[in-house]
């Protein structure tokens, strides 16, 4: 598979202090990549790179296989965290303004904004100034802009604020669409309950390092640890109960429950599931054995903190 | 593709400029409310001539018999054969402005003593003066009779002489063009500071307005932060000249339309303010027709047409430097009550060059001073204008300062828009913080 971008070796100081310290990535073509990292890490300075609003002082960037080049914003859509409209213009007049400034004809611009406008249902605000829309408006408006020229390379920066739930679910369906549709989209966030649900790859900052980076997939088998959530009834709780702690790592703290009903995680030393199933099943009737995955946010967490600690 | 943006960028910012609800009732109400006032204060001047001051006399000498002409402010009533009391009656009774009492004695010097001035306020000067003169004219001419001068040679002795100026060429000289010249470069170099002021203000809030709204970021992923700011600068500016043009017109035409309508003599105002005539000294002499057609050519002979090139070349290099400094304080801040600390060190040479321009270049427009101050980039495009009207060359300003200012403006230009693209292309994508001198000067090396 080709990357749509390739960042080698990235690195971008403002004074003595690192916004960006080496940081390499690749990003593959048609997949929504996602850029994470605490507040500071260094994820809008390098989207700031990608659109060449901003330079790096030393390492490249390449795009589509070759080195960045001034024209290329053409073929990026970026819809930046800190994102507005000009409040006394029209909204129309405005779309095709920005429309127009990446590039698309006058006539071009106006029949896929009208496309759009119908699409999200905001067609009777072209006429409307800005400051009368409400938050949400004003955001598809800007997510609108984003995609009109069809870009290669999407960059969605925290794309869901300001929205309600339902809107940001037709915001969440439509940028799956664009990638369905063959766009390469980068998707910075702190919801990791989108990435979860978005991203097939991510890339962890911190402290304008770049600490963890892969498929999300992958990511998550590295960091299970063979920690199963049991619910199950014993017949006799407290023997039975002893006599498996005995045996495995059981936190017993964890154990909930009353009248022999009990919930609790258990850490196998090993992938031997079915000793300690054979064994369970002996003392209790087992209502539910599930590996505990670790969740996007588990693992930022746990990175995060484990670099903090060294 | 790329030259496309610049002008949808200039398109946007003027249609943005001109559409704003305040720019608009500004363009419409200033040439109104100028021309309210210039015809406010030329109204009032005229009631103020019309209220002439009427002063009774009660002349009981020989010495003053027709002394007593009538003036613009001021004119006379005559009482004969009456007693003190009853002229200062009939003086309260007419409601005139004062009574003058000239008593009959032997000698002048005891009439003069025993003249009295009643009145029910404070006399104004312009009541005094002329009665003043009166007496002081008859002294003199007394003295100078003990001295054996008589009356014949004492007209004579006031002649008033004015030096004849040639140039070396032999042509006439004109005395006042030099200021009047000055005065017309004044104005260009006055409105080079206004048009700074204001429309580099607007180029400021408006990249200020681009901050507080968010859009920046979108807008520098798609077209140069330098282009950005080099079509707010030219948008705002194509704006301000519309601006220009329609005060000017319709103000020219409101003004017209007013002095028609209130038949307000624009010449007997100048006439008046300028020609004060002291009385007692033989009527002023008429300023020779062929003085007035000199003026008329020495006007005429201003370099208009060199004189309106040089002023767009002075004004655009000066009008973008201001700008673009505007423009990264506008990039610097978060909001326009950060921009006082910034915008002073700006104003500060355009006042000095108007101050100096007045002061200096008026009385000695190619001295040393003058000089300085056209070369120096930053007041140049004022001083320089105000220098110009005497031409180049020959009795004017040297070509060399002409050109050397010219190539300091062009190099000042380069590095200040240098510098301003570099701290706004930093400012605009930085929020929440108010910025220091020093803070800039970081910005400069990122």
């Amino acid at each position: 598979m080709n990357n749509i971008l390739v960042a080698q070796e990235v690195t971008k100081k403002f004074g003595n202090q690192y916004a960006l310290n080496k940081v390499s990535l690749s990003i593959p073509e048609n997949c929504i990549y996602g850029l994470l990292g605490p507040n500071g890490a260094g994820k809008t300075t390098l989207i700031r790179i990608i659109n060449q609003i901003t330079f790096p002082d030393s390492g490249s960037v390449l795009f589509d296989g070759r080195p960045l080049r001034p024209q290329d914003i053409a073929s990026i859509g970026y819809l930046p965290e800190e994102r507005g409209l000009y409040k006394s213009m029209k909204v129309g007049e405005q779309a095709l303004y920005l429309a127009q400034l990446k590039g698309l004809t006058k006539s071009e611009a106006k029949k896929r904004l009208k496309y759009w406008f119908e699409r999200l249902e905001i067609g009777d605000w072209w006429n409307r100034k800005v400051q009368e829309l409400s938050k949400g408006m004003a955001q598809k408006i800007q997510f609108i802009v984003t995609v009109l020229h069809q870009p290669k390379l999407l960059i969605f920066d925290e794309p869901f604020s300001g929205f309600d739930p339902i809107n940001a679910n037709i915001i969440k369906d439509e940028i799956i669409n664009l990638k369905d549709q063959g766009a390469s989209i980068i998707f910075s966030t702190h919801r990791m309950e989108s990435v979860e649900e978005l991203c097939e790859y991510i890339a962890l900052l911190h402290n304008s390092e770049k600490i963890l980076d892969g498929k999300l997939d992958d990511i998550k088998k590295q960091y299970k640890n063979n920690t199963f959530e049991v619910i199950a009834d014993f017949e006799n709780t407290n023997t039975g109960l002893e006599n498996l702690k005995s045996h495995y790592n059981i936190g017993i703290d964890e154990i909930k429950g009353q009248n022999g009903h009990c919930h609790f995680n258990v850490r196998l030393p090993s992938d031997d599931t079915k000793r300690f199933l054979a064994d369970l099943s002996t003392i209790a009737s087992v209502n539910s054995f599930v590996e505990t995955v670790p969740s996007a946010s588990d693992i930022f967490i746990k990175t995060v903190k484990d670099k903090n600690g060294k | 593709m790329e030259n496309s943006k610049l002008p949808l960028i200039i398109r946007r910012e003027y249609m943005a400029k001109v559409r704003n609800k305040s720019f608009v009732i500004m363009t419409f109400l200033s040439p109104i409310l100028m021309v309210g006032m210039i015809a406010l204060i030329a109204y009032l001047t005229k009631v103020n001539d019309s209220d002439k001051k009427v002063v009774g006399i009660l002349n009981q000498s020989d010495y003053f018999s027709t002394d007593f002409n009538i003036t613009d402010r001021t004119s006379y009533i005559f009482f004969e054969d009456i007693s003190l009391e009853k002229a200062k009656d009939s003086t309260l009774h007419l409601g005139l402005s004062g009574l003058l009492y000239i008593p009959d004695y032997e000698n002048l010097e005891e009439v003069v003593m025993e003249s009295y001035f009643y009145s029910k306020e404070p006399p104004s000067a312009a009541v005094l003066d002329p009665l003043e003169d009166v007496f002081q004219e008859r002294l003199r001419q007394r003295k100078l009779l003990t001295f054996g001068v008589s009356p014949e040679e004492f007209k004579l002795l006031n002649q008033p002489f004015e030096i004849n100026i040639l140039t070396f060429s032999g042509k006439q000289n004109l005395k006042g063009i030099n200021e009047l010249k000055a005065i017309i470069g004044g104005g260009f170099g006055y409105l080079i500071m206004m048009f700074i002021i204001i429309y580099g203000g607007f180029v400021m809030r408006s990249v200020i307005e681009e901050k507080t709204s968010r859009i920046i970021e979108v807008i520098i992923s798609s077209v140069k932060p330098f282009q950005l700011m080099l079509g707010k600068i030219i948008g705002t500016s194509l704006a301000g000249i519309t601006q220009f043009v329609i005060w000017i017109l319709s103000a020219s035409l409101l003004l017209f339309a007013v002095f028609m309508i209130f038949g307000i003599d624009l010449t007997g105002l100048s006439t008046q303010q300028s020609l004060p005539s002291p009385l007692g000294a033989p009527a002023p002499v008429d300023v020779p027709m062929d003085a007035m057609q000199l003026y008329a050519m020495e006007f005429l002979e201003i370099p208009w047409v060199l004189l309106i090139s040089l002023f767009l070349v002075y004004f655009i290099l000066g009008y973008l430097i201001y700008s673009s400094i505007y423009a990264a304080i506008g990039a610097a801040v978060d909001n326009e009550t950060d921009t006082q600390q910034f915008i002073f060190p700006i104003i500060l040479p355009l006042m000095l060059a108007i101050y100096v321009g007045f002061f200096s270049v008026f009385s000695n427009p190619h001295g040393p001073i003058a000089v300085g101050f056209s070369l120096f980039p930053l007041t140049s495009p004022i001083v320089m204008l105000m220098r110009l009207p005497g031409g180049i060359g020959d009795g004017g300003v040297p070509l060399w300062q002409v050109l050397t200012s010219i190539l300091f403006l062009i190099i000042t230009f380069i590095a200040i828009v240098w510098f301003a693209a570099k701290i706004y292309r930093v400012g605009i994508l930085m929020y929440g913080k108010k910025p220091t001198y020093k803070e800039l000067y970081k910005w400069l090396r990122y």
